[in-house]
């Protein structure tokens, strides 16, 4: 049977390179890879192009990479709540590539399943449409959007198994499945390992096919960046 | 007198229809959620992967693995479903969310709106909102009437990079209830005591008063 596991995060990012490619699940600080973020700070690698819903907080998640200026391009749709973010942003020393949060899930998917291209309606007569190519269909106007696909994808699951099959809990899910596909090396690491064969294979979201190395993280912090409670 | 977010959350949710799937945005139109009318089931569906949303967590019972868009701790109601990024825009682009009600910064007479960018200023990106606009059968706005500077929000034009072209259907402000025609805008509800004048005065396009105009009822 295929083995996956890694035993190290350290194992777990070998491979990544100055001025790759790399993709980020997760949406705001839900569901990302908290330990591959975090040994990727601890390593000299620079100008990389992240793709990531967000772009964290100053002192967690992407804002780690942020703050040590490894980033050279952040692909994202939504990047509020990050002050060094934006600083880096207004002074040009950060790329920006805003795209609608549909379109980007949608490219990677694309990505991971050989579309190359595809036609939505989102952004249409707005800045994201640019120059890109316009098409009507049933009367509706739509614009070209293109895969995306990353050197490395890096996902975050609840449980995942030898093989490197994985299930996701609540809305850490996300972006991870469709990062997972659009990988060329995909990095997953979770919460429990188990061997293979012990997941329930009715209940598994990304099948393991798409996983290249798995690992369970050694410390999860799980940061909440909006803690709402009803009044008692 | 002008209403307050809640009273205009209040006055969206008797927009709601009976068994039909709803996307919240974030700010006033979070509060609908506080305002169903008692006959009326409806389903909140959340762009980062839940259908069927319920309250904010008790104290202590909060999950980092369940928020909602705007990242707040959420709990799931009985019958909820959880998934992906790319299932969830296809709910929303498939055209299978019935209804969506977004704040905004502009709406322009044609329903072009405005929600995402205040060049050199705010530049936090668009996040659902483009895919939203896009393609949900209907598209409620709920704003107040004029910015902080005393400005008209709704406009000819707008004048801030749009986030969707002619697509808000109507807008609830805390003056009024204003749909969106093919002759422009239409007034057709008043706040309590407010007057058409002072609606006409607060807004920076051609308004038509429909002749059935009428006070919200709250």
């Amino acid at each position: 049977m295929i083995n996956k596991t890694v035993a190290s995060v350290d194992e777990a990012i070998s491979g990544v390179k100055s001025n790759m490619v790399l993709m980020f699940g997760g949406f705001g600080l839900c569901g990302i890879a908290e330990n591959c973020i975090n040994a990727l700070s601890k390593k000299n690698i620079k100008s990389l192009t992240c793709i990531s819903n967000n772009a964290g907080v100053d002192d967690f998640g992407l804002g780690l990479l942020l703050k040590k200026r490894q980033i050279k391009k952040m692909i994202s749709s939504y990047v509020g709540e990050n002050d060094e973010f934006e600083r880096q942003m207004l002074s040009a020393e950060l790329e920006v590539e805003l795209i609608p949060q549909g379109t980007l899930a949608e490219r990677c998917r694309a990505g991971g399943a050989g579309i190359p291209a595809f036609f939505t309606p989102a952004g249409y007569g707005t800045e994201v449409q640019g120059e890109k190519e316009v098409r009507v269909f049933n009367k509706k106007n739509y614009i070209l959007e293109h895969a995306l696909n990353a050197d490395f994808a890096f996902v975050k699951a609840w449980k995942g198994d030898t093989l490197g099959n994985l299930i996701y809990k609540g809305t850490a899910r996300n972006f991870n499945p469709l990062m997972a596909m659009a990988g060329k090396t995909t990095v997953a690491e979770v919460e429990y390992l188990v061997p293979a064969g012990e997941l329930d294979l009715n209940q598994i979201h990304t099948p393991g096919i798409f996983v290249q190395r798995i690992f369970k993280g050694e410390v999860y912090e799980k940061r909440i960046e909006n803690r709402t409670t009803t009044k008692p | 007198m002008a209403l307050t977010k809640n009273e205009i959350a209040k006055r969206i949710a008797q927009e709601l229809v009976n068994n039909t799937y709803v996307n919240l945005g974030i700010g006033i139109p979070t509060l609908v959620a506080n305002h169903i009318p008692s006959d009326i089931n409806v389903e909140f569906q959340s762009e980062n992967g839940i259908l069927g949303m319920g309250s904010f967590p008790k104290e202590g019972e909060e999950d980092a693995d369940l928020i909602n868009a705007g990242k707040q701790t959420i709990t799931s109601l009985p019958g909820a479903v959880l998934f992906d990024s790319a299932v969830s825009f296809s709910m929303i682009r498939g055209n299978h969310i019935h209804l969506s009600v977004l704040g905004a910064m502009q709406v322009a007479e044609n329903g072009d709106i405005a929600n995402w960018k205040i060049p050199g200023k705010m530049v936090k990106g668009m996040g659902g909102a483009m895919d939203l606009v896009t393609s949900s059968n209907n598209i409620i706005v709920a704003m107040t009437h004029t910015n902080r500077q005393g400005q008209s929000k709704l406009l000819k034009r707008c004048t801030l990079p749009i986030t969707g072209v002619s697509c808000v259907k109507k807008i609830v402000t805390d003056l009024a209830v204003i749909e969106v025609t093919s002759k422009g805008f239409k007034l057709t509800e008043v706040a309590p005591g407010v007057s058409e004048g002072e609606i006409i005065n607060s807004t920076d396009a051609e308004l038509t008063v429909d002749k059935n105009i009428k006070t919200m009822v709250l």
